[in-house]
């Protein structure tokens, strides 16, 4: 039955469909396979029995016909959405026990399509982080390691538990949250399809905020295929969010027509940034040619503000997490450190119940908003982020997509980076300027580092053209015909 | 500006300086930013949404009711409408505060600048300038009576839709202060837009209050916050202001600070809790985009608005000819008013606001009962004003009926079936009456000569004998003939 | 802007942070860094720039005054750390 883990959602799907095998056989296959992984930390809490009951009801419909889009696919989801009765922990001490009792819209939409819930997945502490090593309950493992090397490396983050059970085979789809590139560094480091979908797209009712004008929801799977099939239920208008776009969303399945003639491809000039590793500057020349010779035009565009992209949102997003995190305070759930006063118990409450990296951000942001600074960080910030999405929209006014890497390099060991924040944030470079801009952008993987490990190319769409967006990447996947496979799954 | 107002103190007179801001609960079935009900006194928790308890993940959605009652409330205070306003977040601590951050309005409130004036009771008139209105959220309720070592938090009203009304520093005296936040109280009672209950603390009062030399710089102010009733602000600014220029007298210098007013020694102390310089770090909520507002609807909601206050006044004094302070007093309340203008309809409107703010205030303070659950309904008290118009019943007689309808709620003229009080008009059984009352005092009867005031005594006997149901103006007329012939 | 031990500490209070004496220059020299490379934004020209709070372009939506959420005590305080006769609890304020 292991075979069936290798399956792609849409194999998978199919497989159910023509009563190859069970939902039941696919969970309980899944259920194993998750509690094989266990050595990579990649689930912070499992619910067999809970995907046993949904397979269950799953088989019930696909019995009789009346089969729902994503009936008995196992999924893991990111521990960030809120999950009716489980627990949800964002990774962090504070929220000790905390089982919400709601489910968030994403979540919701998923199950009611008849998807199957695995467990749990680990992140970066409230999804602060590009390399999962934040969490409270441990760091994630990627699956990958160097050919001949065995120290444990990095999944990428924060969507890092996600993307490691994607690539061990322990779940057919999951579900991230991108913030400054926490779903496509992650695939790029685990070599799996990540999409960050437009701001707006998906419903942020339910996941537990950490920067609220730039969090994603959006999906990881192993093929661009089932990153769309995800999409299709996950996304649309939700009155519960008022940031949600009231939109119609297209089939995107059906816009996977293997056609990119005629598109023009923007390759921004200023993401050569120095000391950009030789092996990723020629890959990403390789995925232009790809297009390319599928019949796309590269052009070379300037994105001039790109290089200020990073320190913006490190002004940006610490100042909303700070505002948004203050909810934690051992008043109404989670984590409660007593103290001889009130104040007392605040201070010692988040002084214990953040991580380092959480605490780093909450004053940084507590800085730049406060009395005197707020002009010369906050809203200056806001100004340079303006800059950007006018970047982008003046390239879209030529361009179709962009093609850029997805990070700077290839997975790092655990503990690399650990002394500099600023060398950690570095990771986010090619990310985090859709972020700011609100677009739509997915990661491909796209070939091998010369150590052996995945790297990924990014497309960058316009705001709410996934379509474009997932077209362009199946070109890419065609082309670069991934189908290397984790250590963890060869060993 | 012309201040009468002055305080004397030791060194020279005082001028007092009072800005007002009032939070008013805004008058809605749902939360600002939740569907959590708002009913006042519900079990502690009870109508509280994880949205309200910032629960992770929970996003707010506005109330476009609550939207519109700010609007009509800008509207009434002839306010600029801001057609674009921003939410944004104050950040601070506090356990009624679950989010740790208030969703207020800071730089871009949904109204800008109004008025309202003011009449004082020495007939000068003022405008009271209006800064701005802003919506926001209410915080929840700290208890800290009900455990030796606990505070306990009720979150029913933490979400519900407030407006902040800011005033200018215009008003001079603690008088002032209570004409305006009765005004103001009055103006939203008649748009609706808060029910102005300041014991359940529908409307909340701070008072910042400062000292100068008449027309000079202004002094520091002080923050008295949560007053919850027009005495106790007038108490506070009065208590405040002599505070103040007690200080400066003594050579000492007032502290910008935040105090509280204790009711029960009549006096504001500083608060106790050291609060760390103010430091909301405020900006503008991610969780929401700006609040626009179509000119077309805001137009809607000006055609809608109901005849106000002073312009009810003014027609009442134009149309029915009533002075000044009896339309002042029938305006207050849009229920008074409109009980008034049923009773004066098609009647003798001097009457109507006689019987009005007359006896039947008198009942309903006595009763301890709002206009709206009055005994007596305006029609009957109508029915009642025709009575004696008509001759049926006596002035004298009506007042008792009066009472008798309070007590019973019946109609007037049943009442005066009943007790058999129709008015003796009968010329031939009053003049027995006159004859039988002469007779018997010849003493008086010769005073009458000199003392014309004697005829009050003659009528007294005659309508004790008939019961006072004799026609008054017959008596007098019989009584005048027969004595003058006498 | 360098960051001093005591901007340091009043940051963490102003957050309700904890932080120990002892970590609080190492903090300050981290948070000055971070600090330091964020201010490379005032190389950027911006006047005449309108700061960009949301990419939305939407118009806030509004929803009915409905009731349709609340009655439910004991959900909202069934993860309270301390809760008692329907309240929430916490060490006592001193006002
Ligand atoms: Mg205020
Ligand atoms: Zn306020």
């Amino acid at each position: 039955m292991s075979d069936l883990t290798g399956l792609s959602l849409a194999e998978a799907r199919a497989g159910l469909l023509s009563r190859q095998f069970s939902a039941r056989e696919l969970a309980q296959a899944h259920i194993a396979a998750m509690e094989r992984a266990r050595p990579l930390n990649a689930f912070i809490t499992e619910t067999p029995e809970r995907a046993l009951a949904m397979a269950d009801a799953a088989d019930g419909r696909l019995k009789c016909g009346a089969a729902l889009p994503l009936d008995g696919i196992p999924l893991a989801v990111k521990d960030l959405f809120c999950t009716a009765g489980v627990l949800t922990t964002a990774a962090s001490h504070i929220l000790d026990g905390f089982a919400p009792p709601y489910e968030s819209t994403v979540t919701a939409r998923l199950w009611s399509a008849g998807a199957v819930m695995l467990g749990k997945t680990n992140l970066d502490e409230f999804a602060m982080g590009s390399s999962n090593t934040t969490s409270h309950y441990g760091p994630v493992e990627n699956p990958w390691r160097r050919p001949g090397d065995n120290r444990p490396l990095v999944p990428g983050g924060s969507s890092g538990g996600s993307a490691a059970a994607l690539a061990a085979h322990a779940a057919l789809g999951a579900i991230g949250t991108d913030t400054g590139g926490s779903i496509r560094q992650p695939a790029s480091f685990c070599g799996i399809v990540g999409l960050k979908p437009s701001w707006g797209r998906c419903s942020r009712w339910g996941v537990v905020a950490y920067a609220s004008s730039l969090d994603c929801p959006g999906p990881m799977a192993r093929t661009v295929c089932d990153a769309a099939l995800l999409l299709q239920v996950m996304a649309g208008h939700d009155p519960r969010d008022s940031t949600s776009a009231p939109l119609p969303v297209p089939d995107y399945a059906g816009a996977l027509v293997g056609d990119v003639r005629g598109l023009k491809v923007g390759i921004p000039r200023e993401y050569r940034a120095p000391g950009m590793p030789a092996e990723i500057e020629a890959l990403w020349r390789r995925g232009a040619e790809w297009l390319r010779d599928a019949g796309a035009t590269p052009i070379e565009i300037s994105l001039p503000m790109t290089k200020y992209a990073l320190p913006a949102y490190y002004i940006i997003a610490p100042a909303e997490a700070s505002s948004n995190l203050a909810r934690y305070d051992g008043v109404k759930y989670g984590l409660r450190v007593p103290g001889d006063s009130l104040d007392d118990m605040y201070e010692r409450t988040r002084g214990e119940g953040f991580g380092a990296e959480v605490k780093r951000r909450v004053l940084i942001g507590t800085y730049v908003l406060s009395a005197g600074y707020y002009d010369a960080y906050y809203l200056k910030a806001q100004k340079v982020r303006n800059l950007i999405a006018q970047d982008f929209a003046a390239a879209f006014a030529n361009v179709d997509c962009l093609l850029t890497p997805t990070a700077p390099s290839a997975a790092f060991a655990i503990g690399e980076h650990a002394d500099d924040p600023i060398s950690m944030y570095l990771n986010d470079v090619f990310t985090i300027p859709a972020n700011l801009a609100g677009l739509p952008a997915i990661s491909v993987p796209a070939g091998l580092s010369a150590d052996g490990l995945p790297l990924g190319l990014q497309i960058i769409g316009r705001a709410f053209d996934e379509a474009t967006v997932l077209r362009v990447g199946a070109a890419l996947e065609r082309a670069a015909e991934f189908r290397h496979r984790a250590s963890f799954l060869t060993a | 500006m012309a201040t009468a107002e002055l305080i004397e103190g030791r060194t020279g007179s005082w001028e007092v300086v009072i800005g007002l801001e009032v939070h008013a609960q805004v008058t809605a079935a749902a939360k600002l930013f939740s569907g959590a009900a708002t009913a006042f006194g519900a079990a502690p928790n009870t109508q509280v949404s994880p949205v309200d308890a910032a629960f992770p993940g929970m996003l707010p959605v506005i109330n476009r009711h609550v939207v519109a009652q700010a609007v009509k409330t800008g509207l009434g205070l002839d306010a600029k409408i801001n057609l674009r306003s921003v939410f944004d977040r104050k950040n601070y601590f506090y356990p009624d505060l679950p989010a740790g951050y208030q969703i207020s309005q800071y730089q871009q409130p949904i109204v800008g600048h109004g008025q309202i004036a003011l009449d004082l009771p020495d007939g000068r008139s003022r405008t009271i300038g209006i800064t701005r209105l802003h919506l926001e959220q209410d915080a929840g309720k700290s208890l800290h009576d009900q455990h030796p070592t606990q505070t306990y938090v009720d979150l029913n009203r933490a979400g519900i839709g407030l407006m902040e009304i800011v005033s200018e520093p215009d008003l001079r005296s603690a008088e002032e202060a209570g004409l305006y936040l009765r005004k103001l109280r009055s103006l939203l009672r008649y748009l609706g837009t808060c029910d102005g209950n300041m014991e359940e603390g529908s409307l909340r009062c701070d008072c910042n209050v400062s000292v100068r030399r008449p027309g000079g710089p202004y002094g520091t102010r002080c923050e008295i916050k949560n007053l919850n009733s027009v005495r106790f602000v007038m108490q506070a600014i009065d208590y405040e202001a002599r505070r103040q220029i007690r200080l400066i007298e003594a050579g000492g210098a007032v502290a910008q600070e935040t105090r509280l007013f204790d009711s029960s020694r009549g006096e504001t102390r500083p608060m106790r809790s050291k609060e760390e310089a103010h430091d909301y770090r405020y900006f503008p909520d991610p969780d929401l985009l700006p609040l626009e507002l179509d000119p077309e609807w805001v137009a809607a909601l000006r055609a809608d608005l109901p005849e106000l206050p002073d312009a009810k006044k003014a027609r009442f004094v134009a149309d029915y000819g009533l002075r000044v302070e009896d339309a002042d007093v029938l305006v207050a309340e849009r229920a008074t008013a409109e009980y008034f203008e049923t009773v004066a309809a098609g009647r003798d409107a001097k009457a109507a606001a006689n019987w009005v703010t007359g006896d039947l205030f008198g009942a309903l303070n006595r009763l301890g009962r709002a206009i709206e659950d009055c005994p007596v309904t305006p029609e009957r008290l109508g029915q009642l004003i025709d009575l004696v118009a008509d001759g049926t019943i006596s002035g004298r007689i009506a007042k008792d009926v009066f009472a008798d309808m309070i007590e019973t709620g019946e109609a007037p003229g049943a009442i005066v079936e009943r007790k058999g009080l129709r008015q003796v008009s009968d010329t031939g059984a009053i003049e027995a009456a006159v004859d039988t009352a002469l007779a018997a005092h010849p003493a008086q009867v010769m005073q009458y000569k000199t003392n014309p005031k004697v005829l009050g005594f003659f009528v007294g006997q005659v309508m004790k004998a008939t019961q006072g149901k004799a026609n008054p103006g017959l008596v007098n007329e019989l009584l005048r003939r027969k004595l003058a012939s006498a | 802007m360098a960051l001093d031990k005591s901007a340091v500490a009043h940051i963490a209070r102003l957050a309700r942070i904890r932080v120990a004496d002892g970590e609080l220059d190492a903090l300050a020299a981290e948070l000055s860094h971070i600090l330091a490379w964020v201010e490379q934004l005032a190389e950027v020209d911006t006047d005449d720039v309108q700061p960009m709070a949301s990419v939305a372009a939407m118009r806030l939506p509004m929803r009915e005054d409905v009731v349709t959420d609340g009655d439910c005590r004991d959900a909202i305080l069934k993860n309270a750390p301390q809760a008692a006769r329907g309240f929430f609890a916490v060490p006592k304020v001193v006002e």
